[in-house]
């Protein structure tokens, strides 16, 4: 290499604490340059040089990619999968490359996307990198993710409750420093237990029965919250109990197979990406008796199209109301907000009267009449 | 003085017409207006004020505010409102107060339309339209002035049609050249003007109405409920009753001050409001590279609320202190 490496990739959630903590361990040589978190300033640029009926992920990474080039980076990190995000990697170079930017770009889509791959690329930057070395920073990386996802996910589920404001987000804090200043793997089991320890003890209010959402739908408008105007910590704020089976380590662990068992009575067949699983989940959540469900999608994503008609079924069949959204550059806060207000409140509302009506009192049986 | 019966102002500021009503503790409607709101929420607010207190007598006091609509949360803060609330809730609200074995509300606005599913008395689902304005008020009287008739005339001049011209739904721009070509191959106005209805009926219930299932009773609101070429329009299409109110134009208004109402917090409502000088200041922080648009909110040249601003940064405060300064 006659130049220094200096990474950048797409960002994602949180995740660029372990990307970045992983890229310097197989190549200690390298500089790794995280993007900018998501502004006005991310859009404007990505959606400047997109086609314009791309779903909006394209338009976000690609702005990522120019904010991280114009701070110097030369080599690109890109990933992919069974939907038009398979082809972004290519599309995203292309118009990189026209733009006169010069870098290489590692692109580990579809097929690509193999251990070996990812191996043999990075032993080209960094010559003296060993299988054992590559195999360790895997672990420390795996872990930290699985860390990472079991935080959020109890975070997620119970931050509406804590007593003392503030307490989930200083401990998650906490949580990322450690796991930025580590690779060693016991240290990271003995972080994780006192973590994990703190979590639990962390002082709730939970009421006997809180209002519960699932959110389903695309892997990148639910795990990216600027691409969904921090939609989660809204439903929070109204004091709702949220849930997100989506995260990196399920992206890991899924089989389209499972989640088409899952979705049984209301898919036959995988409609693309992450389709099967917003359906899977969301019969999941329906059989656990939620509250409601929030189906999120970049606008004309195509798998979560086709989940639709599945979803509109099971929310008639399990009389669970659905909130459906689509995000795109252009999509105005104000109309998202209006729309999770009036949900929280329908919820609300129907959480009151449901224990009306199981009140004696009031006894009109109302909820078994209709579906006729 | 002391015993003045005590009544609750609801509002609804839309983006094309501003409704407001009185109400009593029976939620019956003492005094009501509505307006167009011509881009200027805030004086649209003061004339739909001063009109509301004039159709009131002197034995009463307002005691709760509620607001609701596209620009609630600056006319919540000018009217200090104990309640602003979201037009879905407002109009469900609304409805149930007249119509409490309401199980579908078809809602069409000036720029928006709503569908709201009712179960016992509580909302069960929802849908908004989203990208599009096809089949909005707008859209009608975007028609009607290209007719050269009055918007509020359609409706009794759709009625007069025997055979309404079939005019393609999907999509306003497509609907508008449809229209155009219909006219040119020498189809009457009234057919013209009936099928202009029909599809706002049919791209409502193409677009919103997808994939839920419609229950009677069906109460249909909003500016575009007093169109009955619409009204009969829905009623063919779908093949119920449709239910109008009197007062469908003003449900969101009715639900926001019932919501008041129920907030549980009283102060007396001041109309001298209508006096005070309100004015905004838009701003772009440059804090960061977000460039969040904030809306400092004065009153007489005082920071009463800001709003736009995603973080805590203290550029947009300090900007709003300085604006205060200046309108001084």
């Amino acid at each position: 290499m006659p130049q220094s490496v200096i990474f950048t990739f797409p960002r994602l959630g949180d995740y660029h604490i372990v990307i970045k903590s992983f890229l310097r361990e197989i190549v200690p040589a390298a500089h790794v340059i995280v993007p900018p978190p998501v502004t006005q300033k991310t859009l404007d640029l990505g959606s400047r040089y997109s086609p314009d009926f791309i779903c909006s992920p394209f338009k976000v990474t690609l702005g990522n990619y120019l904010e991280g080039l114009e701070q110097g980076a030369n080599v690109l990190l890109q990933t992919g999968m069974g939907c038009r995000f398979g082809y972004y990697g290519e599309v995203q170079e292309q118009i990189l490359r026209d733009l006169g930017y010069d870098f290489q770009f590692l692109c580990f889509s579809c097929g690509q996307a193999r251990l070996d791959r990812v191996y043999a690329a990075m032993k080209r930057l960094n010559p003296s990198l060993n299988p054992a070395q590559f195999a360790h920073a895997l672990l420390a990386g795996a872990k930290k993710i699985h860390m990472m996802d079991k935080f959020n996910r109890y975070m997620r589920e119970n931050m509406a409750f804590e007593k003392a404001q503030g307490s989930f987000l200083r401990l998650q804090s906490n949580l990322y420093e450690a796991l930025q200043k580590t690779n060693n793997i016991s240290l990271l089991h003995q972080t994780s237990g006192a973590i994990f320890a703190a979590m639990n003890k962390i002082p709730l209010e939970t009421p006997q029965r809180p209002l519960r959402v699932g959110v389903v739908g695309d892997l990148y408008t639910l795990m990216e919250p600027s691409s969904n105007f921090y939609l989660e910590n809204e439903l929070i704020k109204q004091g709702i109990s949220v849930s997100r089976m989506m995260s990196v380590s399920f992206l890991f662990l899924r089989s389209n197979a499972r989640s088409l068992r899952g979705a049984q009575g209301y898919l036959k067949y995988t409609v693309g990406a992450n389709g099967v699983d917003s359906v899977c989940q969301c019969k999941r959540y329906a059989q656990m008796g939620f509250d409601g469900i929030v189906h999120m999608k970049s606008f004309g994503c195509t798998p979560e199209i086709n989940a639709t008609p599945a979803l509109q079924r099971l929310s008639r069949d399990y009389k669970i109301p659905i909130l459906h959204l689509s995000f795109d550059t252009q999509t105005s806060e104000t109309g998202v907000q209006t729309r999770i207000e009036a949900f929280s409140d329908m919820l609300a509302m129907k959480r009151k009267a449901q224990a009306a009506s199981a009140a004696p009192a009031f006894g009109k049986g109302e909820r078994s009449v209709g579906n006729a | 003085m002391h015993e003045r019966t005590r009544v609750f102002l609801g509002v609804d500021v839309g983006s094309i017409s501003t409704k407001g009503v009185i109400i009593n503790n029976e939620n019956e409607v003492l005094s009501s207006d509505y307006i167009w709101t011509e881009g200027n929420p805030i004086e649209a607010t003061k004339q739909l004020i001063r009109s509301l207190q004039s159709g009131l007598d002197d034995g009463v006091a307002v005691t709760a505010v509620g607001v609701t609509g596209s620009a609630r949360k600056l006319v919540g803060a000018m009217l200090g409102a104990q309640v602003t609330k979201n037009e879905i809730t407002a109009h469900a609200v609304g409805t149930l107060s007249r119509y409490p074995q309401a199980r579908t509300i078809l809602e069409i606005g000036g720029q928006d339309s709503k569908l709201i599913l009712l179960d016992g008395g509580v909302v069960v689902d929802y849908a908004m339209n989203t990208l599009c304005a096809a089949g909005t008020g707008a859209f009608l009287s975007s028609q009607a002035k290209r007719l050269g008739v009055r918007v509020e005339d359609m409706g009794a001049i759709a009625l007069t049609s025997q055979s309404p011209s079939k005019i393609a739904a999907r999509c306003t721009v497509f609907a508008e050249s449809d229209m155009i070509h219909k006219a040119q191959t020498g189809h009457k106005k009234e057919d013209l003007i009936a099928g202009l209805c029909h599809a706002v009926a049919a791209n409502y219930l193409n677009n919103l109405a997808k994939g839920k299932r419609l229950r009677e009773p069906v109460v249909f609101q909003g500016g575009v409920s007093k169109n009955a070429g619409v009204v009969r329009a829905f009623e063919e299409e779908t093949g119920f009753e449709i239910l109008v109110d009197p007062n469908s134009h003003l449900m969101g208004a009715v639900g926001a001050a019932i919501l008041a109402k129920e907030a549980g917090e009283e102060s007396e409502f001041d109309f001298h409001i209508t006096d005070v000088f309100f004015s905004t200041v838009a701003h772009e922080c440059e804090g960061c590279s977000n460039r969040c648009e904030v809306v400092s909110f004065l009153k007489d040249g005082e920071v009463m609320d800001l709003w736009g601003n995603r973080c805590p940064k203290g550029a947009a405060v300090r900007h709003a202190a300085d604006c205060a300064q200046r309108e001084r």
